[in-house]
């Protein structure tokens, strides 16, 4: 007969242990964040936004072509990935049935686990090998397909979550459903749809792999998407594995610029989340 | 009146069929996407696959110089880092669930998850800098010092140790997937019922005895499939690993020694293939990592589904 | 109230007495002041409509409502001359003599074997050939022996869901209880399930005190020897069943077993 004395104390044991096991993974990050705020800090400085890399060797110069080229591609991304996303949640919500919105949920899903070096390579032997000429576009392209999955599902739970009596009720008054779901499905969803769209956001702001042999980088300015361009990610890879030392600072300070970005989008749709659902309240 | 009602009639049914069909074609789109992923993918391995055929996945030479490319060290790379980060996720990560799921106190379970979550969303390239200029220095000085002084007698912690290396990797990659292993364990636990706790309880169980007794071993298949997700994950992560694990492709015992990955040579040697065979042999890695993560995701999703299902029918 | 104590210290030894019991979920009290005597070796019904409080009463009979976060239990409950909630009482030990069936079966997701031996394992026990005892003797007072006997290592879960519910009634004897509490033990089941289940608690009650909630008046009147009727909260009446269901005492009773409402 065991003890219940023995039993408790493995009991607290246990509890103690799982907490353990909580604290050491939320430290971590805390630990990560805390040297990237300390050595990043130390790098962040109006230089450092607004110049040009200099050349090798050189110190100084800044990540302003990779700030602008990240926003660029991240951008075009966001408009080719957008349209096939969200349309692609509606219609698994609206219309699809059986077999064919099971297969593509269950593809979105595959594809959400592919890791990002082979869609790279997809995007290279799509976009950059018939052309013979790297390019945002091609990261563009490869940034949205990494895109799509979240924005498929985001998009097809936030239309499924608005009550079906609503859109019962339009169609029941005579309204089409493409006017139903314009005007009153919609603006509904539309929180969650911003959400998710934010999340996918996040999920390539920080994506390197990609970069490497699609938007290659650059030293110089580039507003044209069909030429190479500068992205930060990118830069801050190539500056960490450099034996330069002002590199490597360099690389600390863009490292901090991702992490605020990146952050900064996660925390926006967590609140834009929480005032739809006070708005469904 | 009525004419007039027919046509408004007809003419919506237009715009409610090009609505479905501009939906569709987006559909159509999304699935185009993928098949041409898969395509792509395969056109680029064909002369890799049509020069050294099976042969690649045991070859143990991947040389860009004599032009001879074989896989193996890289599979061995990959497997390891990832089993390392695995077993540590795996541990921390379950456990960190089951104290979120059911013992922490509300005020402390929704900051802890939120922290944890947000580790997810930190980029890869962030976690290679942080492992090449803190993690690596600190194994290199204290951790595999450490390790060698008391387990130097298992091969896997003999040698040198140079900070970078499969042991470090493993530890990088582990601090990536510990929030997948975490939140979907999560989820799952909160998906058993609560009579089943209670009935545990009202049996005289304790709660630890109640959830390590009852609420895990029916969670199992889906703790199962969430470690599974989280090594996928793992298996495909190209930055971060090609920044700490030392890029040399060789097969060697020690956990200290530097390795490769599918991934991070990829990643570092792409942009340098000279040759036609070079760059096919690259793709064809692209392809064996596309195979593998789908096996791995597929069997993870089907796990985890297998636990919702089962929850959803017992109501 | 004290119709109840009378009849019970002239025919039966009180098993639990209830005194003054209150449980607060937060600020709202779902039972006020509830005193109740609870006579051994019988079987007891709690009624009422929905809502008014038995189910909350009967929890704190065990100490369920440790587990309820915000739940706060204010008053006595006495079993064999100790007040369960007094400091220092082990709960775990409690549950060993205090067992419970819930009012929808919850069979774990293991073999029919290892459902019925959890409880002893919990505490402690690991010889299998007493085990494999104690499992056919809970299985046999459970009257479900002859349905599984060959087959105790398949799942409980393809089990129907009377079989499922007595598999319950099984797991809660294997730990040897001296009190058994069920919640509309019946409620989720069809009727010839219902029936079995009933005749099975009025063979219980030759060895163990049975606490029932049950939202059926007719089953009340067939299966219990004593009756309480709660409304909103509070312990309006109790008594012999024949009394409560003839004689009730308070307008509310009279009502509620005409059928006036619930």
């Amino acid at each position: 007969m065991r003890s219940y004395r023995s039993r408790r104390i493995a009991g607290a044991a246990g509890i103690f242990w799982s907490f353990a096991c909580a604290f050491v993974a939320a430290a971590s990050l805390l630990l990560i964040l805390g040297y990237i705020v300390v050595k990043g800090g130390g790098a962040l400085n109006w230089q450092f936004i607004t110049q040009l890399p200099r050349p090798v060797g050189i110190t100084g110069g800044g990540v302003a072509n990779g700030i602008l080229g990240s926003i660029i591609t991240v951008g075009i991304a966001t408009l080719i990935a957008a349209p096939i996303g969200v349309m692609t949640g509606l219609y698994l919500a609206l219309f699809a049935r059986g077999g064919f919105a099971e297969s593509v949920r269950f593809l979105s899903d595959v594809l959400s686990g592919i890791p990002s070096i082979a869609i790279g390579l997809f995007a290279y032997s799509l976009l950059v090998q018939p052309f013979k000429h790297f390019s945002a576009l091609s990261a563009s392209f490869a940034f949205a397909v990494l895109m799509l999955p979240l924005l498929i599902r985001t998009s097809e739970e936030a239309v499924r979550s608005v009550p079906r009596t609503i859109l019962e009720g339009a169609l029941a008054l005579g309204m089409t459903t493409f006017r139903s779901t314009l005007r009153i499905v919609l603006p509904v969803a539309w929180p969650s749809i911003m959400t998710g769209l934010l999340l996918s956001i996040a999920r390539v702001a920080g994506e390197t792999a990609p970069l490497l042999f699609t938007a290659f980088g650059s030293q110089f300015w580039e507003l044209n998407p069909t030429n190479p361009m500068a992205e930060l990610a990118l830069q801050v890879f190539t500056y960490a594995i450099s034996p330069y030392r002002d590199w490597q600072s360099q690389a600390w300070g863009g490292a901090l610029l991702l992490v605020m970005a990146v952050f900064a989008l996660n925390i926006l749709a967590r609140l834009l989340l929480k005032s739809r659902v006070s708005v469904l309240r | 009146m009525a004419a007039r009602r027919l046509g408004a009639q007809t003419g919506s049914k237009i715009v409610d069929r090009l609505f479905v069909a501009v939906l569709f074609a987006a559909a159509i789109v999304f699935l185009a996407i993928i098949a041409g992923l898969a395509i792509e993918l395969t056109r680029g391995s064909l002369l890799s696959l049509k020069t050294f055929g099976f042969r690649f996945l045991w070859t143990s030479e991947w040389n860009p110089i004599t032009n001879i490319f074989g896989a193996l060290p890289l599979i061995y790379g990959t497997i390891i880092s990832s089993l390392i980060a695995i077993v540590l996720a795996g541990v921390f990560g379950i456990f960190a669930a089951i104290f979120l799921a059911d013992f922490a106190p509300r005020a402390l379970a929704r900051p802890l998850s939120f922290i944890i979550e947000l580790l997810a969303a930190v980029p890869s390239v962030v976690f290679g800098l942080w492992g090449l200029f803190v993690l690596a220095p600190a194994m290199r000085t204290v951790i595999d010092p450490a390790l060698q002084k008391v387990f130097g007698f298992l091969p896997i912690f003999s040698g040198p140790s140079y900070g970078v290396g499969l042991l470090t990797a493993g530890v990088v990659l582990a601090l990536m997937i510990v929030p997948t292993v975490t939140a979907f364990s999560r989820d799952v636990i909160a998906t058993i019922p609560v009579d089943q706790r209670e009935a545990s309880m009202s049996l005289g169980a304790t709660r630890w005895e109640t959830m390590m007794k009852v609420v895990v071993p029916a969670a199992r298949a889906g703790i199962f499939g969430a470690v599974i997700l989280a090594l996928g994950r793992a298996l495909g992560e190209t930055i971060a690993t090609t920044m700490v694990i030392g890029n040399r492709p060789e097969i060697a015992v020690s956990l200290f020694a530097p390795s490769y990955t599918l991934a991070s040579v990829i990643a570092n040697e792409f942009t340098e293939a000279t040759t036609d065979v070079y760059l096919s042999s690259l793709v064809e890695l692209g392809l064996l990592l596309l195979i593998v993560s789908i096996i791995v995701n597929g069997a993870a999703r089907m796990l985890m589904w297998s636990v919702f299902r089962g929850a959803r029918s017992a109501r | 109230m004290s119709f109840l104590v009378q009849a019970a210290e002239r025919e039966h030894q009180s098993k639990m007495d209830v005194g003054d019991l209150s449980v607060y979920y937060g600020r709202f009290a779902a039972v006020k002041d509830a005193s109740l005597a609870i006579p051994a070796n019988c079987v007891t019904a709690l009624i009422g409509p929905s809502g008014c409080g038995k189910t909350t009463f009967i929890r704190a009979l065990n100490r369920m409502h440790d587990f309820t976060p915000g739940a706060r239990v204010e008053g006595r409950v006495i079993l064999d001359g100790t007040n369960i909630y007094a400091p220092g009482v082990n709960p775990v030990l409690l549950r060993h003599k205090i067992g419970m069936v819930f009012q929808r079966p919850n069979p774990f997701p293991k073999s029919i074997f290892d459902n019925v031996a959890y409880g002893p394992r919990i505490h402690g026990a690991h010889d299998r050939a007493s085990l494999e005892a104690l499992v056919e003797r809970s299985l046999r007072r459970a009257a479900l022996w002859d349905e599984v006997k060959d087959r105790l290592d398949r799942s409980a879960m393809d089990l129907s869901g009377g079989q499922q519910q007595r598999l319950c009634i099984a797991r809660v004897l294997a730990v040897q209880p001296e009190v058994i509490l069920m919640d509309e033990p019946a409620s989720a089941l069809d009727p010839i399930a219902t029936s079995r289940i009933e005749d099975l608690i009025a063979s219980l009650k030759k060895e163990y005190t049975v606490v029932i909630v049950t939202h059926s008046m007719q089953q009340a009147a067939r299966m219990s020897d004593f009756t309480a009727f709660f409304l909103l909260g509070e312990l309006v009446e109790s008594g012999t069943t024949a009394a409560i269901f003839t004689h009730p005492t308070d307008k509310r009773t009279e009502d509620y077993i005409t059928g006036r409402f619930g």
